[in-house]
């Protein structure tokens, strides 16, 4: 493995650190105060910041470094993360991003607002300090102090002072421990810390390096020879040291172990030493009642004792859900956290147990490429096992050999393989709603407006092709209901809104698609105002009558804007077309409605896969078509008292006292010359685009069947009307019908001349 | 001529004969992936004539070339006695349907002659040379020219 490919790596590692350090800034904006989540949230920074310094990307380390230490402000609730401190840092997590980018790809990053947001993030860790004591673990000390320290501030002034000190002293003098404190550190570690080609006797060693120290381990928890786990861990030390360095470089020294054990450190005085000592047969961590008289640092320490027990805890719940051996190997006292830490899992909201298992699940990376071959794979045993059933059908007229049996058992496991197949390439749609929320913050700073995200369903599960197409049209819609949607503050006030717009943004499944709505609580559309643009620019006539819902939909119109001044964010016209079009090339859809003084939801309805599809096989002429499900409303047999001529060549059929346009399915694809009689076939209802509702004509039904999409195009070209081709169980080939194609085609637009602009474009 | 009939028969003197009516024509061996029996395709809207339709290839769908109607003959009527050559080229894997495969030849470039001068659609587009083989006359196509693909891109 080369260097580019460990780099390659860590920029992966990068860009799940920072998702997970937005989600967490998110969380806290939210109001979420546990301490869990802002260590998540420094544990992302720092894990960035680790991994920049070996590969010595200065402008990363030092941006992460100043965000870091802030960060621990934080999270030693010296800083109150309000919505305040709370901006700075999403800002800092987009220069973050950034930085990460020009890392990688090259390129620049505003120097300027870099600065600027180091200026910041250095105010607020030096702005509001508590009169606390040793609490303060920062990992690397702070380039300026972060915090006047009361209880042990000589001892931290030294800290940057040669000292020299004897190995004479070993077993506490009393004069001495006046002047350098003594630290308790229980250092428990777990497997991972060797996995990871770490060793606790370096780490012991460089411990040895800040002072004297006695070191006593513990190896009571070490298992008869049988049961010995040989890569398990099962010693822990219990060290005492006196340093005058302080807390922090004590800390400093397992900083890049601190995930993988149980580190305690905690200052004592000569007369809790004696508790102390007792500490290693205790599962508690630390007897709180021997610091009571030293009022503050007490307190301070509580805390950091809880923030270490939240920690440990954490650890514990990916202890208890990762591997029992794990569990094993933990001792007693993070069995005992971990009984605590699943109880308070289960307690905890469900979003916040998600996060912790989708912490913890081990994941692999692969090649999309080796995914989608084996789906290719899956899709041809697919095909050639419906083709062998139905030869064993036709073959064996009672039906009930073993070979049927074994048959319909091969069917079941290929199905379920497919399925299987299929749920590797889907993903959470979260990372596209993270990339939205950095959409939304910045086009709220141009615009002046203040917005609020609001995501929901981020879990939803999607195939990734679908995903990485989304961003796109997504990022559009969302600009727009920033930019068009909401109003300004005072506006907003005014109408007797609250001052903040907010933008909702939801997934959810819905009848085996993907329901993705994005609503604003802003103005609504204009229609008056729609209307006139579009009567200007000649997509209607003066006197159309058109209902509410075809105003709207005429946004989707090529070349519509009715942004007042064309700004750089939107309103150039190039924009709800092109979404529209990039939602149908998905296979989706998409719906406008719109209340005036209310807002506009936009709902977009994609399919959970695009390699597999739900569809009616139908005869049409002679041939075999398959009509995706999703299309489809209801089927009719037409009577012949429901149709009617209108005009010399259209036929309306009236369906429940309304009318509704018939399409002959075989005219249009020029499978037969004449047009067919309806009352011969069936009509399947379907709902195109702009809301309309058609009738295609067909001779016959054969029935409902997934069926795998085949591209026409990778062979053959795109064909007008025809969606793309798929393999039926006889071994033919079968088209996938485009119904809004022929819908539109059957408005009075060719399909050839669709064709002929498709290739012109 | 000579210097293109040589190019295109680069790294590949290997040539497979195919018959359609009474005349014969081949293509270069290193672009035929293989030969299959006619089985029924399904017909394409919109399509030109020469296509007749698309075929499962063991997967991939596969669209049939009528060489006949391609080369400016009549249109073939397929039986189960005519043969589907697949052929790649570009890519795109195509099949040519003929009415059977006639030869496997191995030739030098000299062997190839340049196409006469004469006036006719077919000519230009798909003859890059003519071979005399123990007295018989067989042309040699350019697939590319086959392909319906390769049109659209043109135009």
């Amino acid at each position: 493995m080369d260097m580019n490919e460990i780099k390659e790596i860590f920029f992966q590692e990068c860009e799940e650190q920072l998702a997970e350090l937005e989600s967490g800034l998110l969380r806290l904006n939210d109001g979420d105060r546990d301490p869990e989540t802002v260590n998540a949230v420094f544990r992302a920074v720092h894990s960035i910041k680790g991994g920049a310094g070996a590969f010595g990307l200065d402008d990363l380390v030092s941006f992460a470094h100043v965000f870091e230490t802030t960060l621990d402000c934080v999270r030693s609730n010296k800083l109150e993360p309000n919505q305040e401190v709370l901006k700075v840092m999403l800002k800092s997590a987009d220069v973050l991003a950034d930085l990460t980018n020009v890392a990688r790809d090259g390129g620049s990053v505003d120097q300027a607002r870099s600065k600027q947001l180091i200026r910041e993030l250095e105010a607020l860790a030096n702005g509001s300090p508590l009169p606390t004591a040793s609490a303060a673990p920062a990992p690397v000390p702070a380039a300026k102090p972060a915090a006047p320290v009361a209880a042990a501030p000589a001892a931290n002034d030294q800290g940057f002072m040669p000292v020299a000190f004897s190995f004479d002293e070993f077993g506490g003098d009393e004069s001495d421990s006046a002047d350098q404190p003594t630290y308790e550190v229980v250092f428990k570690p777990k497997s991972d810390l060797y996995t990871k080609g770490n060793e606790a006797t370096l780490l012991l060693r460089d411990l040895s390096r800040l002072g004297e120290m006695s070191i006593h381990c513990d190896m009571s928890n070490l298992p008869p020879l049988e049961e010995l786990d040989p890569e398990a861990a099962y010693f822990w030390w219990k060290i005492s040291i006196k340093t005058d360095k302080g807390e922090d470089a004590v800390r400093s020294v397992f900083e890049f172990a601190e995930w993988d054990c149980d580190l305690e450190v905690s200052e004592v005085g000569d007369e809790s030493a004696v508790v102390a000592s007792d500490l290693p047969m205790q599962p508690v961590p630390f007897d709180l009642s021997a610091l009571d008289d030293e009022g503050d640092a007490s307190a301070a320490m509580a805390e950091e004792q809880e923030n270490l027990a939240s920690a440990q805890r954490d650890e514990a719940v990916a202890a208890a859900e990762t591997a029992s051996n794990v569990l094993q190997m933990a001792g007693n006292a993070s069995r005992a956290a971990s009984e605590s830490a699943k109880n308070a899992a289960a307690a905890a909201a469900q979003n916040n147990a998600q996060q912790a298992s989708s912490a913890v699940a081990p994941t692999i990376r692969v090649d999309l490429d080796r995914v989608d071959r084996l789906i290719n794979l899956v899709g041809e045993l697919v095909i050639n096992q419906a083709m062998l059933s139905q030869s064993v059908i036709e073959n064996d007229n009672n039906g009930t050999s073993s070979i049927n049996m074994g048959l319909e058992e091969l069917q079941q496991l290929t199905r379920e393989i497919q399925d299987s197949v299929m749920a590797i390439r889907a993903q959470p749609v979260k990372p596209v709603f993270q990339r939205m929320a950095r959409t939304v913050r910045e086009i709220a700073d141009i615009t002046g407006k203040s917005v609020r995200l609001v995501t929901e369903g981020e879990n939803t599960e999607v195939d990734k092709t679908v995903i990485d197409k989304l961003a796109e049209p997504l990022t559009h819609m969302i600009r727009n209901a920033v930019d068009h949607g909401l109003e300004m503050p005072e506006k907003r006030l005014a109408a007797g809104k609250s001052a903040e717009g907010t933008v909702k943004l939801t997934a959810k499944h819905r009848s085996g698609r993907i329901v993705i709505e994005l609503s604003d609580d802003g103005a609504g559309i204009n229609r008056t105002k729609v209307r006139q643009k579009a009567i200007d620019n000649d997509l209607i006539t003066a006197d159309a009558n058109l209902s509410d819902e075809e105003i709207d939909n005429l946004i989707f119109h090529a070349g519509f804007s009715t942004a007042d001044k064309v700004s750089d964010l939107s309103g150039r016209g190039v924009g709800m077309d092109v979404v529209k079009r990039s939602i149908q090339a998905l296979g989706g859809r998409i719906n406008i409605s719109s209340k005036p003084g209310h807002g506009s939801t936009f709902t977009m309805s994609l399919p959970l896969t695009l390699a597999v599809l739900d569809g009616m096989v139908v005869t049409v002429a002679g041939q075999t078509l398959v009509v995706p499900l999703t299309a489809i409303v209801e089927t009719l047999q037409p009577e012949a008292a429901a149709i009617h001529s209108f005009g010399a060549t259209q036929r309306l059929i009236s369906i429940r006292n309304s009318f509704c346009p018939l399409v002959d399915v075989g005219r249009i694809l020029n499978f037969r010359s004449t047009q067919a009689n309806p009352v011969e076939g069936v009509a399947l209802l379907v709902e195109s685009e702009g809301g309309g509702q058609r009738a295609l004509m067909v001779d016959a039904i054969q029935g409902q069947r997934q069926v795998v999409i085949k591209s026409l195009e990778a062979n053959y070209t795109h064909v007008p009307g025809i969606a793309a081709a798929t393999i039926l169980g006889d071994g033919r080939v079968a088209l996938i019908l485009d119904v809004d194609s022929v819908v539109s085609a059957s408005r009075g637009h060719s399909l050839q001349l669709e064709a002929s602009l498709a290739a012109a474009g | 001529m000579t210097d293109l009939a040589q190019n295109l028969t680069h790294g590949g003197r290997e040539l497979i004969a195919f018959r359609i009516g009474d005349q014969e024509f081949c293509v270069n061996v290193m672009s035929v992936r293989e030969i299959r029996g006619w089985t029924p395709v399904t017909p394409m809207p919109h399509a030109p004539s020469y296509v007749l339709g698309v075929l499962n290839l063991r997967g991939a769908v596969l669209p049939i070339i009528d060489m006949s109607a391609r080369l400016g003959m009549k249109p073939a009527e397929p039986t189960v006695r005519h043969v589907i050559i697949v052929t790649q080229a570009r890519n795109r894997v195509v099949g040519l349907l003929v009415e059977a495969v006639s030869d496997i030849l191995t030739i030098k470039d000299e062997n190839i002659q340049p196409t006469p001068d004469v006036s006719s659609e077919f000519e230009r587009t798909f003859a890059r040379g003519i071979l005399a083989i123990e007295g018989r006359m067989i042309c040699l196509i350019e697939l590319d020219a086959v392909f319906p693909h390769s049109e659209s891109e043109a135009a």
